[in-house]
Order: structure tokens, then sequence, then C-alpha cells
């Protein structure tokens, strides 16, 4: 059974590497019945979200008129 | 998937623009685009430069631009390949005892989010945030969201901006730092969630005390 501290751990090394099999099965039944958790992955996306919008100068509610969806 | 081109501003008179773009309007974005640049270098001086011969290359190559990108998109791309050649050159890479001091200072603080079972604590207990469409259109996101990334420790925040702005392969960035794989993910976790409990604060439950 994966601690949060662990899962926290987890959610970022997604970013950077495929998890194996054990890791992702242990990584699904912790968020299945942890919010924080789940929330806490939700999170990571929508910074990491951002911080792709900033990079290309998306950043703020006037700058960018072009639909939000990408082609 | 239209091809309507509006690179033209309506009222623009030929002596204002170069191809189509508009000097006035590349140097309106300076601004930004000197943010930008200082978050990822850390450098008032190498952030100057780097705008300015984005902006320079952005005149030379106005012909190049399609108008289906924003401009600001279009010159942000031209930034993000400078400051990617400057960081590539081996002379300009993050010195280690910086990692290693971002790291003893941000270590106490990561252990005491969780209990000794490594569950998290009530305070630091990620709540949810408000719709993230919605935020990212909000003025004060960006705000706190620059604020944050600022006040990352600059070793740390150097190497995640490198990952996530300039999109390096975390094992490029491992090699240019001669650290291991391990330990660069390390960095990047500790980031993420330093970013993540100072968003938190100031902006996912404004008003709400978390520890």
């Amino acid at each position: 059974m994966l601690s949060c501290k662990e899962v926290a751990r987890l959610c970022s090394e997604e970013f950077e590497r495929p998890l194996g099999l054990g890791e992702r099965t242990a990584l699904r039944v912790h968020l299945m019945m942890c919010k924080g958790c789940t929330n806490y992955r939700i999170q990571l996306g929508t910074l990491r979200r951002a911080m792709q919008a900033y990079a290309q100068g998306k950043a703020g509610p006037d700058d960018d008129p072009t639909p939000k969806s990408e082609p | 998937m239209t091809n309507s081109r509006h690179d033209h501003a309506p009222g623009a008179t030929p002596s204002d623009t170069m191809q189509g773009i508009s000097a006035q309007e590349l140097l309106s974005l300076r601004a930004d685009m000197l943010r930008f640049a200082q978050l990822q270098l850390r450098d008032h001086a190498a952030a100057e430069d780097m705008v300015q011969e984005s902006i320079e290359a952005a005149l030379r190559k106005s012909s190049t631009f399609s108008g289906q990108s924003t401009l600001k998109t279009w010159v942000f791309a031209i930034l993000r390949n400078r400051i990617v050649d400057h960081l590539r050159q081996a002379s300009r890479t993050v010195n280690l005892s910086s990692l290693v001091d971002d790291d003893e200072d941000w270590q106490e603080r990561m252990e005491a989010m969780f209990d000794e079972r490594g569950h998290w604590r009530d305070g630091p207990r990620p709540a949810a945030w408000p719709d993230p469409e919605t935020s990212l259109q909000s003025r004060q996101f960006w705000a706190v969201f620059e604020a944050c990334l600022g006040h990352l420790p600059p070793a740390t925040g150097r190497v995640f901006m490198m990952r996530e702005f300039l999109g390096f392969e975390s094992d490029e960035i491992c090699r240019q730092l001669s650290i291991t794989t391990s330990n660069c993910h390390v960095i990047l976790h500790r980031a993420r969630m330093k970013l993540r409990a100072c968003m938190d604060t100031g902006w996912g439950r404004p008003g709400g005390a978390s520890c």
C-alpha cells in the first residue's frame, strides 16, 4: 500500500518516465481511495498546462484571442 | 482550419510594419518576454540580451510569420529557442552546490506536509481548485503563478523551467548537470510540490489558512 508521500512522487515521475505496471496499479488503487492525492494529481496537470501556456505567451485573458482548443 | 490571415492591423501604415509585423506591436510584448526570460534565467542582463536578440530576429524573419498563430506565440517561440541555445552552452549550467542548498531548505517543509505514516496532514492535504479552464483565463491566477515561480529556489526553479518551459527532456538536464536520473527526478518532484503548495496558498484557496 503506497503512502501519500510516495504517490505524490509517482505523480511527478509520470511526467518523466513511463510507470511500471506495478506502479500504475498501486497508483490507481490509491487514487480511488484518496481524495487528497487525486486533487494533487489533477493540480500537477493544471500546473503543467499553465507552464506550457505561459511559455507560449498565452498567459492572461486578453493576450490570446485564438480559441482554447488545440488543433 | 481556415487559412485567413490577419497579420495586418487594419490601420497599419507601411512605415511601421515590416512584412506585416509592426515593430511597435513587437515592442509592446517586450515586458512579457522579459518577465519570462528573467524567470528562466534569473539573470537580468542575460534576459535583456535574449529579448533584444529575439525582437531583432523576429523583425529579420518577419516574412516567415504566417499569421496562423498570434504574434506573441510566434515571438515567444523565437525567445524560447534563444534561451535553449544559451542554456545548452556548458558554461551556463546551474552549479551543483546551489542545488544542494535548495534541497536542504525544502526538505524539512516537505516532510512536514505528511504524518509519520506518509499521509497528508489535514492542513496541507490538497483540496480541489476552481475549474482549470476558467483559472487559465484569470489574471489573478497568472499573477500568483509568476510570483510562485519567482519564489522557487533559483537552481531548482531553473531545472524545473528548463523541463516545463523549454521542453528539455530530463535526461538531457541530468547530463548537463552531471547528476543521476533519480536525483534529477527528485528535483523536479520537489519543484512541482513547492509550486503547487504556493499556488494553493496564494490562489487555490484564498483566505484559507494553510499552516
